[in-house]
């Protein structure tokens, strides 16, 4: 009896392990298949620039105050944690060097994904998810319009295109709020600041690569906010869960993938 | 050419193991008003969308103007649907875009014609609707009744052939019901159009439908004129007509016996 009791849990469990494995591995693919359309139907989304235009504002711009500030704050921490270290070495002037590879390599591309995916990416979910729920996707299908290159393809290239435009201002603002610590508060001296940083920040192992990486988490975090919203469940606890998916999906695939492109623009 | 704009035949459609319909058949002459009703949960929405060519059914088929509309492809489909309007339930209007670009919209994305153009075609059909002064409002400064009228005037941009109402008279009030009445046979005649209500207002579309599809357990379970179904006396139809409580749909969901239920102990 006991016995049975046991190979029932067992299995109940193995089976709800392997549902959760094929659901989602089939979101994968919808996914997947998601990102593909969205390519193929991209056409319209530069045909029409004003439509991608006017999803850059809303995902790049409407984004700005938060990126910069964040970089702001950013900058200055970076500054005073790496004066309190480098300062034992005796080489406080390497500050500018700290604060900016660590901003345009790491940090950069990085904070502005994170940033974007609760900012942007939970609001193109939410607003694909509302426009499902409101059988607004349904309509544009029933006129004959493809929501995939009216909807999907612009705020897609918005989000690739914003992405690394955001990414290089937090590395700008943040080495500005490194500066502002840096010299006028601690007292580094002004030129050691900004000529170790010109002579250590290479254009293309540092500058480029993080505008790669930029550009890589962009079509990521843009994606998942989209396949999040156009997949979502036409209610409103579906667009709430979808939103949350955007935000922890995002998260850990921008950390993920970082530590995948470090890895290879290492070697390379 | 045939008299029928939309054919059914032997149509089965389902889900989740559960049939919806069971081999239904009907027509959908040139020019007329015909209604599908039925309770809810019977699957008519689902005849909408399996017109509209969003779902494929399980068997039989769906002929729009003479074509199957499964077999065709993507743009075999999008060719068929510029043939169609079709009125949401709850309107469906793009909430970022004004009164008059919600109407804009199909002319916009699916013709060449130049802006001034648009700009009076979308002044005309928010006239027809009664709406030519709300054009620069938003949806969601519109009234359930005054989004309806936008949607409608939508439908119509481009002068469909076919014009679908999913549930045209939910949630309104008198007025404005009576108002889409009236618009839904005007723009039919005007238009030259053919019109399907789905919905389950008896006396509303009962006002304005020229045959009628009562849909119940899978199976058209009565149909014929307005007139034909109010002097009817099959039990369903009967219920259905005069809002009986109680009949071949049950008041209550199926349950165990309700003495024994309340005397079982816990």
């Amino acid at each position: 009896m006991i016995k049975s009791k046991l190979l029932n849990s067992i299995t109940r469990t193995l089976r709800g392990v392997g549902h959760r494995m094929v659901e989602r591995i089939w979101r994968l693919g919808a996914g997947a298949r998601l990102f593909f359309l969205t390519i193929i139907y991209s056409g319209e989304s530069f045909k029409r620039f004003h439509l991608t235009l006017r999803e850059v504002y809303f995902t790049g711009v409407m984004s700005l105050l938060i990126v910069i500030v964040s970089a702001f704050f950013v900058g200055m921490v970076l500054a005073l944690q790496g004066y309190n270290t480098l300062q034992k070495y005796g080489s406080s002037e390497a500050i500018g060097v700290l604060v900016a590879l660590s901003l345009v390599r790491e940090l950069g591309p990085v904070v502005t994904a994170l940033l974007f995916a609760g900012r942007a990416g939970t609001a193109i979910t939410a607003e694909i998810g509302l426009m499902k729920t409101t059988e607004q996707l349904s309509a544009m299908e029933m006129m004959a319009v493809n929501p995939i290159a009216r909807v999907v393809a612009p705020r897609f290239w918005a989000g690739v295109i914003s992405m690394p435009i955001l990414a290089s201002l937090f590395s700008m603002v943040g080495i500005l709020g490194g500066y502002l610590v840096a010299v006028p508060l601690i007292g580094v001296d002004d030129g050691a600041f900004w000529s170790q940083m010109q002579a250590n920040v290479d254009f293309r192992l540092d500058i480029i690569n993080g505008l790669i990486k930029s550009v890589v988490f962009g079509v990521a975090c843009t994606m998942i906010a989209l396949f999040e919203g156009f997949d979502a469940p036409p209610t409103a606890e579906g667009v709430s869960r979808a939103t949350t998916r955007t935000v922890v999906i995002s998260s850990l695939t921008v950390l993920g993938l970082d530590f995948v492109l470090t890895s290879f623009m290492m070697v390379i | 050419m045939t008299d029928n704009i939309v054919e059914i035949d032997n149509l089965s459609f389902g889900y989740k193991g559960r049939l919806l319909h069971k081999g239904i058949n009907m027509v959908f002459p040139r020019g007329k008003v015909v209604a599908i009703m039925g309770g809810s949960g019977s699957g008519k929405t689902t005849l909408l969308r399996l017109i509209g060519g969003q779902i494929k059914p399980s068997k039989g088929e769906v002929r729009v103007a003479g074509e199957v509309v499964h077999k065709q492809d993507r743009d075999g489909i999008y060719k068929l649907r510029r043939k169609m309007g079709m009125l949401f339930q709850h309107g469906a209007l793009f909430t970022d875009l004004s009164a008059f670009d919600n109407v804009a919209f199909p002319m916009r994305e699916l013709t060449d014609l130049p802006e001034t153009m648009i700009r009076d075609l979308v002044l005309m059909k928010l006239n027809a609707v009664g709406l030519r002064g709300a054009h620069a409002l938003m949806p969601t400064e519109l009234s359930g009744g005054m989004a309806r009228r936008v949607a409608l005037a939508r439908a119509i941009a481009l002068d469909p052939a076919i014009i679908m109402y999913d549930e045209p008279f939910a949630g309104l009030d008198p007025i404005s019901m009576g108002v889409i009445c009236g618009l839904i046979r005007s723009l039919n005649d005007a238009l030259g159009a053919t019109s399907i209500i789905v919905s389950h207002d008896v006396k509303e579309t009962f006002l304005i439908a020229d045959y009628v599809y009562f849909v119940a357990d899978g199976v058209i379970a009565a149909e014929g004129t307005p007139n034909d179904l109010m002097q009817s006396t099959l039990p369903f139809v009967h219920q259905f007509v005069h809002g009986d409580k109680d009949g071949p749909v049950p008041f209550h969901y199926p349950a165990a016996n309700y003495q024994s239920e309340l005397l079982k102990t816990l």
